[in-house]
């Protein structure tokens, strides 16, 4: 079933009231998203990827506009509901990895599959097999602060396959490593994407990302610039200094 | 292709009540240093309180049954009642702020963490619940320490104003009394000055709460 869009947005827009003066972020977001696909948003900062990133992710309200993941409204869920999708559908990523500092490797991974009700035993089991996946089988009770931070994002990658979601959202993965690091991260969530068939979706300005993606939606002010894919991109090589 | 179906949205499973104990037990424990100062801060504004308690309560018993050079020294100021009445109030004043300033910092260095427990899935009344048992562990502990520490500093103090014939009137009942409900008042305050802030935190949504302490 490769032609699901597992992500739909319609007309999606997003306004920040500061006091007097409103900040209109997203100013009209259509987009569909394949299941299995690899996708970057890229844009210079403060085209509103995070904000778009928060709204496919369900973890902020349109201020119009419609998202669906799996075709289901998000804007219709109940609490128990969009904790659920949160919980077994996406997984997310972040710049500054949000490990739960106070927890290890291991509890990390498994803390969503407490969530989700798994049995201590299962989730351990299953925990470290995903670390190990990683790259990480032998830091499973490692605390963040004694991770580096491309294994910290490791680690983050692991927990957010945890429930084995059907969509991975990452906010610039690669932006808080070094040249290499970010490369080998970039490069492992595309295996993960080819192996598991998870669809990816990444908010960068990391021009790393290009090479894997299977499209790219190009973001400025609020809007979709453009979109393309990389089999256009490839033969245009030198003119993608976009930003 | 909206009619696909393939998938049906549940709802999420609400988490028994051990597994919110387990985990505010081991966070108090490895965030020990942390949790030592905000224990701290509740047996400070406890044990003031205790204290100014604990010298009515003394001062009174000497007053009433201890000799008469003490009783004619105590009974000299006028307005004691006015004075004390105000002392009481002040270091309620002190308590109360001292508290929910403790647990409100507790509580907002950790809205990131909140965050990212709601991407994972976790219910609002989860979040909620951890910090409940959380503050009410170190509230208890703040509580009672806080009481000990008031209640032997104005024991020693007494004793250096007015010398041993304290023991001879000591108001071990009223000590007691307002022991214990210095305990409950700091268990109380505690929860309620993590709850509320814990509450906001919770129903904020994921986006603005991992947005809060960049
Ligand atoms: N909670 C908020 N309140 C007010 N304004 C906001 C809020 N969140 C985002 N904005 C504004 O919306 C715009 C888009 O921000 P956003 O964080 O989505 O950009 P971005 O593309 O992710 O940038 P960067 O690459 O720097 O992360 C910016 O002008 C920002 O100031
Ligand atoms: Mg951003």
């Amino acid at each position: 079933m490769p032609a699901e869009n597992v992500v739909r947005t319609r007309g999606v827009t997003k306004v920040f009231r500061l006091g007097e003066l409103s900040v209109p972020a997203l100013k009209g977001i259509d987009m569909e998203i394949k299941r299995g696909e690899y996708i970057s948003i890229m844009g210079p900062s403060g085209s509103g990827k995070t904000t778009l990133f928060n709204m496919i992710g369900g973890l902020d309200k349109p201020s119009e506009g419609r998202v669906y993941i799996d075709e289901v409204d998000v804007a219709q869920l109940d609490a128990y509901e969009l904790a659920w999708l949160r919980c077994r559908k996406i997984g997310y990523i972040f710049q500054t990895f949000n490990l739960i500092p106070v927890m290890s490797a291991l509890e990390n991974v498994t803390l969503p599959m407490v969530f989700a009700g798994m049995s201590a035993d299962d989730s351990r089991e299953k925990g470290v097999a995903l670390l190990s996946r990683v790259g990480l089988g032998d830091r499973v009770h490692h605390k963040p602060f004694q991770l580096s931070g491309g294994q910290q994002q490791r680690v983050a990658i692991a927990r957010a396959l945890a429930n084995d979601p059907a969509i991975v959202l990452a906010d610039e993965p690669t932006g808080n490593l070094d040249l290499n690091t970010g490369k080998e991260i970039i490069q492992l969530l595309k295996t993960l994407n080819r192996e598991k068939e998870v669809t990816i979706i990444s908010a960068t300005h990391d021009l790393k990302m290009i090479d894997v993606s299977d499209r790219i939606f190009w973001i400025r002010d609020g809007k979709i610039e453009r979109v393309e894919r990389r089999a256009d991109i490839e033969l245009e090589v030198g003119t993608v200094e976009g930003q | 292709m909206a009619e696909t179906g393939q998938m049906k949205v549940e709802k999420q499973i609400v988490l028994p009540m051990f597994k919110a104990i387990q985990m505010s037990y081991q966070s108090i424990q490895i965030r020990l240093g942390r949790s030592i100062i905000t224990i701290m801060g509740i047996s400070f504004a406890i044990a003031f309180l205790t204290s100014i308690f604990s010298s009515i309560a003394i001062n009174g018993a000497l007053l009433t049954k201890g000799p008469e050079y003490l009783q004619a020294r105590l009974s000299g100021g006028v307005g004691i009642k006015a004075q004390q009445i105000w002392l009481m109030s002040l270091s309620l004043l002190v308590c109360v702020v001292g508290i929910t300033n403790a647990m409100l910092m507790s509580v907002t260095e950790r809205y990131r963490e909140i965050g990212t427990m709601k991407c994972l899935g976790a219910l609002d009344s989860f979040i909620v619940k951890l910090f409940l048992i959380e503050s009410a562990f170190q509230g208890i502990i703040g509580a009672v320490a806080g009481v000990i520490i008031g209640n032997l500093s104005m024991i020693l103090i007494s004793l250096i104003k007015y010398g041993g014939i304290i023991w001879k009137v000591f108001p071990w009942l009223s000590i007691i009394k307002t022991g214990m409900i210095a305990i409950f008042f700091g268990v109380i305050l505690t929860i309620v000055g993590a709850i509320y802030p814990a509450y906001r935190a919770a129903k904020m949504v994921p986006a603005d709460a991992m947005r809060k302490d960049e």
